[in-house]
């Protein structure tokens, strides 16, 4: 660790004091020490990193987690009950066992972090780490690493046909103090698809990785809801790397949180895949800050790959909205279609967006291209359904749901869409004026 | 010489008459001569006394050397940056000359008819006028066809740097009758010290970046230019800089005032002989633009870009930058890139006045293995101020090209507005295009969009003409072209020959 700068080191050191690998780890051991080694190396991210230029991960690197009272009277209904999924819930990071379907189901395959480590071989073992160490490059992701060698718990997944049911991570938050480190590791094999859900705030302090490993001809959809305790942190890394004529689909939605950092990186290993990263984000800043992060890393590393990001932000009281999204095509990797999107609406004169939307191309055939905007909402479409007798109000909150719907075209099941449609739609309403 | 190293294949949609352009600007180095004349060296390397030598010739006042000293200081401090997509070997600063003058400009020729006959043809061949009666008219058409521009009536005052000093200036005279001041920065620092004390460093400070801190230091000549209260400038300004002896860099520094309700149209040009080794250039250009005022900027940057296999050429690590410090003011960046090996280089306009504007209109070509991080800067702090950038990147060969931008809004900036479009062409599969863009925006009535592109032309823009009923072809073309000439306009009638001459792609059919 003595290559560092000593303020890097000391913020490193301090945030390792009260972690410990686990004692009975198993196979995950070499992986964990692996990661411990490569993130005294790295150490964590300071406020003038170029990575972290839009957003401050000190609060990541606190010792301390910062209090976060949960959030009591959801008057919600959980999010995708009508699909009668097969859920798995996490209270402040720790499995509920009472709260857990019957996990037998064909096709489908689910063990934990924390328990599978008794299985001498695993297939998990092949992933577990292997992706977040090899998405670690160019830059480095330092709380996915912090995560691989401490996380405390974990679903291994694994879809060995196609399996019908989605499977539902319900993440409760019930400690005002709670600091959950989860490592998820997802296999879809060859011809295999699943669907996977994760839904509320999971944690005062949330700090997950998700490692998905996508077989030839394989497809997953991942869709998540980030939850409503207002004054959560979270920082969530999803590493893919997908196979010749996979699908991969994931979509966000955050609608609160005083913090939140989500990277995904995308591997595009194989020919004619294609994958979607979206996302939805709507902050008022009024109950205390909001500030929200998207970044992005899709690679292209074979022929014919269809990719596209699509992140939409709706922004009042201050909110402050971030983009990094980077498209990398690399050598040899022609007849891709890249496609990157990131707009925001700021609602009021206090909100900002900030955004870094990058291309980085080494193939001459390939159709790449991003856009972003942001500004105000149209007045002349205000005007337009006003004059129609529609309430200002009603108006206002009408654009924006038309604003939004280009990112939520990207979830796939009508069902799932219109779940999330009255998520933001109850947003709106709580939060007029 | 061979030929490029263009990947063998030509890829449909791209026409061979595109590749062969692209293919003869780096084949063929025009400027790749040398001119053999007696030259005083500084001793190579950068110390103090390099620093105090610089001043010592230039005759400055004790305030300049003191600024210089200061720079020379802080940037011994500092590090190189390591941010931008280029790659090179570290350069190496004591193996360089910091200063290196014609032995026959030891005394000042009194005119431009005094000057060294071998200086004269330098530019001469170049296409450069020094002599009042020739024009600019394209650099290479300039000798063949300067009573065509005279007829015009078209007339375009040359600066010429040599190496570290200005061999000459012209039309001084007809530009000092309406007000306006154009010489050498070195004359300026003489002459007009309260001018020059007052802008220098206001827009590029010296603790602005490394390059600029170096270029702060050791900066040997450049020009200056004053436009008064008023003035449209009766004719178009041009700098010329010519790097010729070897292993010396050089640090030109400009600054140009236009002051409330002026206009100047300015233009510069640079080229350097072919040498195995890396050169290099490291300028700061500042502009300051008071109320009303208009500044135009245009650079035809043909350094010698190295040969083939990546052999010598320039590094080009320049600063510049404009501040639109008056209301309605107006600073337009033109830049046609086609030389040098390394180019590093962000014009930027920060618009402070209320209403001001600032555009970047840019075309980057690199070929073998150059390599361009380029890009501009839109700082808006008055409100409804404007900013449109348009950069259009081809590459080829090894070449790596990169668009490097940066718009801010700030919260003040109400009702402001950012266009920004980016294009680039891949020609060959061993090449690279990037487009790193860093949007900030902090307030709501402000909109910014921002766009780019790898990739074949807009296909309903295509479905559009075709259903006009042109053929698949001339859709294409017309798009395409329609949409290089948007940076080819924005030059001065002066510059858009030559330009296009380096340019000399046809698009049509080949935005893959």
């Amino acid at each position: 660790m003595s290559a560092l700068p000593k303020r890097r080191q000391d913020a490193t050191e301090a945030r390792l004091t009260n972690l410990r690998l686990p004692v009975s780890g198993g196979w995950t051991l070499p992986a964990r020490e692996d990661a411990l080694t490569r993130l005294g190396a790295m150490g964590l991210p300071q406020r003038r990193d170029e990575y972290w230029r839009f957003t401050d991960p000190a609060a990541f690197n606190a010792v301390e987690v910062a209090e976060a009272e949960p959030f009591q009277n959801d008057d919600e209904t959980p999010l995708f009950n009508e699909l009668k999924p097969i859920e798995i819930t996490f209270v402040d990071g720790v499995l509920d066992p009472q709260a857990r379907d019957d996990l037998r189901h064909e096709g489908l395959q689910v063990a934990f972090l924390s328990s599978a480590v008794e299985t001498d071989i695993h297939w998990a073992r092949k992933v577990f780490g292997r992706l977040e160490a090899a998405g670690q490059v160019p830059v480095p992701r330092p709380f996915a690493t912090l995560n691989t060698a401490f996380a405390t718990d974990g679903l291994l997944i694994r879809a060995t046909k196609p399996v019908a049911r989605p499977v539902a991570i319900r993440y409760v938050h019930r400690d005002s103090r709670s600091d959950a480190i989860l490592h998820h590791v997802v296999r879809v094999d060859e011809g295999a698809s699943l669907t996977l859900l994760e839904t509320g705030p999971a944690a005062a302090r949330l700090n997950t990785v998700m490692e998905s490993d996508i077989a030839d001809n394989a497809t997953f959809h991942h869709v998540r809801d980030q939850g409503r305790t207002h004054l959560r942190q979270a920082v969530t890394s999803v590493f893919a790397r997908i196979g010749r004529d996979a699908t991969y689909k994931s979509f966000t939605m955050t609608a609160n949180g005083v913090l939140t950092r989500n990277e995904h990186v995308v591997e595009m290993l194989g020919d004619d895949s294609v994958a979607h990263v979206a996302g939805i984000a709507i902050g008022d800043g009024r109950t205390g800050r909001f500030h929200h992060d998207d970044t992005v890393f899709v690679t292209h590393d074979a022929l014919r790959c269809e990719s596209r990001q699509v992140f939409k932000k709706v922004l009042k009281n201050g909110a402050v909205g971030v983009f990094q999204g980077k498209i990398l095509v690399k050598d040899g990797a022609q007849k891709t279609d890249g496609y990157q999107i990131s707009q925001s609406l700021l609602l009021d004169e206090d909100s900002q967006f900030l955004a870094k939307p990058e291309l980085e191309i080494y193939a001459d055939d390939v159709a790449c291209s991003h856009g972003s905007t942001t500004g105000a909402i149209d007045e002349t479409a205000l005007y337009y359904l006003r004059s129609r007798g529609i309430p200002e109000r009603d108006a206002t909150d009408l654009l924006v749901l038309a604003f939004l719907a280009e990112a939520l075209e990207e979830v796939d099941d009508p069902v799932m869409a219109e779940a999330l449609q009255d998520r933001l739609a109850g947003w709106l309403a709580r939060h007029a004026g | 010489m061979t030929q490029t190293t263009l990947a063998p294949e030509v890829k449909e949609g791209v026409d061979q008459q595109t590749v062969d352009a692209v293919a003869q600007l780096s084949g063929a180095y025009k400027h790749g001569w040398n001119t053999e004349i007696e030259m005083d060296f500084a001793p190579k390397g950068l110390t103090e006394d390099i620093v105090r030598l610089i001043s010592e010739k230039n005759g400055e006042p004790e305030w300049m050397l003191d600024w210089r000293l200061e720079a020379f200081r802080r940037w011994q401090k500092l590090d190189e940056p390591d941010w931008s997509m280029l790659k090179y070997a570290p350069v190496d600063y004591q193996e360089q000359y910091y200063y290196a003058k014609p032995a026959s400009m030891a005394v000042k020729p009194k005119s431009l008819d005094d000057v060294d006959p071998k200086l004269l043809e330098t530019y001469k061949k170049l296409g450069i006028p020094l002599k009042e009666q020739m024009v600019l008219a394209g650099v290479e058409g300039a000798a063949a066809s300067p009573a065509d521009g005279a007829s015009q009536g078209r007339k375009v005052a040359v600066d010429a740097v040599f190496d570290s000093v200005s061999v000459g200036t012209t039309f001084q005279k007809e530009l000092a009758a309406a007000g306006v001041i154009f010489c050498s920065i070195s004359e300026a620092i003489r002459e007009h010290p309260e001018l020059v004390r007052k802008y220098l460093g206001s827009v590029v400070p010296v603790s602005d970046n490394y390059f600029a801190t170096l270029n702060s230091a050791v900066f040997s000549d450049g020009s200056f230019v004053y436009i008064p209260k008023g003035t449209r400038c009766p004719m178009e300004l041009s700098t010329y800089f010519r790097i010729n002896a070897e292993n010396t860099g050089q640090f030109e520094r400009t600054l140009i005032i236009a002051d409330e309700q002026s206009y100047v149209s300015y233009l510069e040009g640079c080229t350097a002989p072919m040498r195995d080794t890396n050169q290099l250039h490291a300028a700061v250009v500042e502009i300051v633009a008071l109320d009303d005022a208009e500044v135009k900027y245009s650079t035809v940057q043909n350094w010698y870009p190295g040969d083939e296999n990546g052999k010598g050429g320039i590094y080009n690590f320049v600063t510049k930058r404009a501040d639109c410090r008056g209301d309605r003011s107006k600073v337009s960046w033109t830049q046609v890139e086609t030389g040098s090996a390394l180019t590093w280089k962000y014009p930027s306009c920060i618009l402070r006045g209320d209403d001001s504007q600032g555009e970047f209109y840019s075309i980057a070509i690199t070929n073998n293995w150059q390599q361009a991080d380029t890009g501009t800067k839109m700082i808006h702090l008055g409100k409804r101020t404007r900013s449109r950038i348009v950069s259009k990147g081809i590459s080829a060969g090894h070449a790596q090209n990169t668009y490097r931008g940066l718009v801010s809004m700030h919260p003040k900036a109400k009702d402001s507005r950012n266009y920004t479009q980016c294009d680039s062409l891949l020609i060959g599969s061993t090449c690279g295009a990037h487009t790193v863009p860093y949007i900030e925006v902090r307030n709501n009535s402000s909109r910014v969009e921002h766009e780019a592109t790898t990739s074949k032309v807009d296909d309903d823009q295509i479905f559009y003409c075709r259903s006009r009923g042109m053929d698949e072809e001339e859709a294409v073309a017309l798009v395409v072209n329609g949409f290089c000439r948007e940076v080819l306009q924005a030059l001065p009638m002066e510059f858009a020959m030559e330009a296009q001459q380096l340019v000399a792609i046809s698009l049509e059919g080949s935005v893959g």
